[in-house]
């Protein structure tokens, strides 16, 4: 089988454009703004109300939940957008022949590392989405998109403590 | 005359069928700019590789500007458009949290299903951290929902905010990240990584 050489990643500025124009696809069509973290809050809902519905009933995170969105937490906007991220992400892999299973990492530290680091990661890019009412695609760039001053806050906040984080985790990177 | 679903040009399900495609488009273009490689978005902390920067910003920018662009000609109603509400504290206290977890996991939830698209594994463990994040939020929400739900401000923008019109706060805008811009491109010739 011929080895297909990896295609190199887009001129950043032309992919910004382009993502630009997907928020505002979403916006003039849909009325509101890409997100990533709200399809993994409608997931968590639906698991815990199924395999715990008494649970779920008690909790206000899980009624209040119901309340404002129907019956089906995964029958959302969000949801089915996040599916098609996956899609377009496995999409564009195959184009620029990057599909390949790996634990991607700095090479001076072991994978087994990266991937404590990155589950340790997952857990609070989760909780804090929760606080934040979204993440960098929801809050910080939909809601700067729209010039809300929360995603303002939101994103100088995330970049913020990450580059003010940086040097304690320098190992991880560099 | 946008949006197309407030105007029922659309129906919901359309909306919700439509939601898919504009997931494509998301997923396609973070991947291309290489948005599925952890090693790629921690670059932005470290200056080796800004694209982060870059792509956050241009799209940032051409958001705000088509937006204004189709309200001027008509062609949607800003007014109909959701605002993100502004919780003063929660936004603040998420955000340094997500800022932790950045630079911990190297992936934010958008980037992370991109990346465990191609086949990322630290991207899938990320994942599994974001679930378990948010059922921690959702089981221990007693304890924190005073500090959720204090300093609400409605859903300001930031032009009302300052008092200032639109087009210049879009314009501020511009010229910081013209600014950042040129930090960026700085910045990766000062610490530059051989190919990683």
């Amino acid at each position: 089988m011929e080895k297909k050489t990896v295609k190199p990643y887009m001129n950043p500025y032309l992919a910004g454009v382009l993502l630009g124009l997907v928020v505002l696809a979403a916006n003039v069509i849909s009325g509101r703004g890409l997100g990533a973290s709200g399809a993994v809050k409608s997931a968590i809902v639906a698991s815990v109300e199924t395999i715990a519905p008494a649970h779920a009933e008690a909790k206000t995170f899980y009624n209040s939940y119901g309340e404002a969105h129907g019956s089906n937490p995964l029958n959302s906007w969000l949801v089915y957008q996040m599916l098609g991220v996956v899609v377009g992400g496995f999409l564009s892999g195959i184009i620029s022949h990057r599909l390949t299973w790996k634990v991607e990492h700095n090479p001076k530290i072991t994978s087994r590392r990266r991937l404590i680091f990155a589950l340790a990661g997952g857990i609070l890019f989760g909780l804090g989405s929760q606080f934040g009412r979204g993440c960098t695609s929801g809050s910080a760039l939909s809601g700067m998109a729209v010039l809300s001053l929360g995603g303002f806050i939101s994103m100088a906040a995330i970049f913020g403590t990450a580059f003010m984080l940086a040097y304690f985790f320098r190992k991880l990177w560099i | 005359m946008g949006p197309l679903v407030v105007y029922e040009v659309i129906t919901e399900n359309t909306n919700l069928f439509l939601a898919f495609f504009i997931g494509i488009g998301f997923g396609f273009v973070l991947e291309q700019a290489g948005f599925s490689s952890s090693r790629k978005l921690a670059g932005m902390f470290y200056g080796y590789d800004t694209v982060v920067l870059k792509v956050f910003f241009t799209g940032a920018i051409t958001a705000m500007l088509g937006l204004l662009f189709f309200s001027l000609f008509g062609w949607v109603d800003l007014s109909l458009i959701y605002v993100n509400e502004t919780f003063v504290h929660s936004a603040i206290l998420g955000g340094v949290v997500m800022g932790a977890g950045f630079i911990m996991g190297g992936f934010c939830p958008g980037t992370s299903f991109c990346g465990a698209a191609i086949g990322k594994i630290d991207a899938w463990v990320f994942i599994i951290g974001l679930f378990i994040g948010v059922f921690i939020f959702g089981e221990g929400y007693s304890l924190w929902e005073d500090v959720y739900k204090a300093g609400f401000l409605g859903s300001p923008r930031i032009s009302e905010y300052f008092g200032i019109s639109e087009g210049l706060t879009v314009l501020l805008v511009i010229i910081a990240a013209a600014f950042m811009f040129w930090g960026g491109e700085w910045a990766e010739k000062k610490f530059p990584r051989e190919d990683y």
